[in-house]
């Protein structure tokens, strides 16, 4: 504190005002307005935050956008999505048929929050809604597979068709392990890294396997 | 630096050696130069007996309380090669070592049994998903189907094995114990860790059970069961030996023969058996396809 001493304000700032004036803001939020904007702009507004998202999610690079801005819109519609799509999975008795919509739901969400539990509990300092936010965006380019599975299984189900399918969500899988970890490997203390990217592994690995796995009727 | 007095000691049986606690005591097997059970166990008595009676989950460093975040942040204070260590521990276990005092020392561990498990639930139904497929592949009849149910019953069958064997274990220990004083005691929570570290070898068993070969397949559980079996063995015989004979090869055995009933349960039931030709009934749907039904 002793460098301090010899410190005094300048004349030009001004210490006196509201203290609820934001500095130097610039969202339209702070105005308080929002209220009064046309319905059209709201939701726009949002959904521009969300493909924002996605595009981070395909090309990803260490921004920290995907962390700052958290929301969990994009993950929900991925994994109702994804849900959606795996219905219809082949299934005379109910033992043996292809995941159920609830049984994706839970094992995307709840993996989600064990994983970032895990992360937590080893040191990280990521907060809990911008992991989940992270880990729910990076299933985007699994259920881009999904649909490319699913055209392809429209024009046949045979080797070949498995072959494509096969190298697709192989694809797909790196591309969402390497994307989440992208933005999370550096939250984490350096020597316990591989300790939380296996279980990120682990999660897209099975996401994957729903994929690969799904039949037709 | 168990490797270090453990040579001194061998060097020179005499020399005494200067501990914290108290004087040393000549060991009760002196050809044994990794394994002192007369010195372990004095440290374990006087190290861990207090807080193991009262509290749940002992250890010398849980001082948060239990409803704070910190207090589930010290089961996580493992770096990646000690996870590592850990496994190699459990994969190659050492005729004389202690998985626990070798490599849990105090410092358990719920990363490993947890993600051990769920890697074993998912390696089980995803292997005995493919082993069916290859079975079932050339028949005509045959339509795949993914079985995504049987996970469910993977998880509950493998987390209910990893936590609850270990909760009857620990009590049965803790009874023991308050009837024969001088036995090495675990906590909760070391026990938690050897369990679950001794499962990581059905992953790449349950790989391999994929190849559609009765005796390959019989073979490698009997190797599996072996290796984790011993690594069991090897922890739990000095908590019971210094009790009545029957009651330690009691325990002993039932510990071996749950672990075994689990490996023998998981193949029988994820894995169809292979070579076998039973001719399935073919009963017609309603739309008029063939549809087959196990038999």
């Amino acid at each position: 504190f002793a460098g301090l001493a010899d410190v005094s304000i300048s004349e030009e700032i001004p210490v006196e005002g509201q203290i609820t004036v934001p500095v130097g803001s610039h969202s339209p939020d702070e105005d308080g307005s929002t209220l009064d904007e046309p319905v059209r702009e709201t939701i726009m507004r949002d959904l521009k935050a969300v493909g924002k998202k996605f595009v981070h999610v395909l090309y990803p690079r260490k921004s920290s956008t995907l962390l700052r801005d958290w929301d969990l819109w994009g993950p929900l519609v991925l994994c109702v999505s994804l849900a959606l799509m795996l219905q219809g999975g082949s299934a005379d008795s109910k033992d043996d048929g292809g995941p159920q919509f609830a049984e994706v739901f839970v094992i995307i969400w709840f993996g989600a929050v064990v994983i970032t539990l895990n992360s937590k509990l080893l040191g990280g300092t990521i907060s809990f809604f911008q992991s989940l936010c992270v880990l729910g965006y990076c299933v985007l380019p699994l259920t881009v597979g999904m649909l490319v599975c699913r055209l392809v299984l429209l024009a046949g189900s045979g080797t070949i068709s498995f072959i494509i399918r096969l190298l697709v969500v192989l694809a797909m899988f790196a591309w969402s392990t390497l994307a989440s970890t992208a933005f999370l490997a550096d939250s984490q203390p350096p020597n316990r890294k591989a300790l939380v990217v296996y279980p990120i592994f682990l999660f897209y690995f099975v996401i994957s396997w729903m994929i690969l796995t799904f039949t037709p009727q | 630096e168990f490797d270090d007095a453990a040579n001194l000691l061998a060097a020179n049986p005499d020399a005494t050696t200067i501990s914290i606690e108290e004087p040393a005591e000549v060991p009760k097997n002196q050809h044994s130069r990794l394994h002192q059970p007369g010195r372990e166990e004095d440290d374990e008595l006087l190290g861990t007996d207090d807080s193991d009676k009262t509290e749940l989950l002992a250890g010398q460093k849980k001082s948060a309380p239990f409803w704070t975040f910190d207090y589930y942040q010290t089961f996580f204070d493992v770096d990646t090669y000690q996870v590592l260590d850990r496994i190699k521990g459990s994969v190659f276990p050492v005729p004389g070592k202690n998985f626990v005092r070798l490599y849990i020392r105090s410092n358990p561990d719920l990363y490993g049994p947890f993600w051990i498990c769920a890697t074993l639930v998912f390696t089980i139904a995803v292997s005995g998903n493919l082993s069916n497929f290859f079975i079932h592949l050339g028949k005509p009849t045959y339509h795949y189907v993914p079985q995504f149910r049987k996970v469910s019953i993977a998880a509950t069958t493998i987390y209910a094995y990893a936590w609850l064997v270990p909760l009857a274990l620990w009590g049965f220990l803790m009874w023991r114990n308050s009837k024969v004083m001088n036995i090495v005691s675990y906590s909760f929570l070391e026990i938690l860790c050897v369990y679950g570290y001794s499962l990581f070898i059905y992953i790449p068993t349950a790989i391999l059970w994929i190849i559609p070969q009765k005796v390959v397949r019989w073979v490698l559980m009997m190797f599996s069961l072996g290796l984790s079996g011993s690594v069991l063995v090897m922890t739990f015989w000095p908590a019971v030996r210094d009790d009545n004979r029957r009651i330690a090869l009691a325990t002993v055995g039932t510990v071996v023969l749950l672990h075994a009933l689990l490996s023998v349960g998981c193949l029988a039931y994820f894995f169809d058996a292979p070579e076998l030709d039973f001719p399935a009934p073919i009963i017609p749907a309603h739309n008029g396809t063939a549809v087959v039904t196990k038999s």
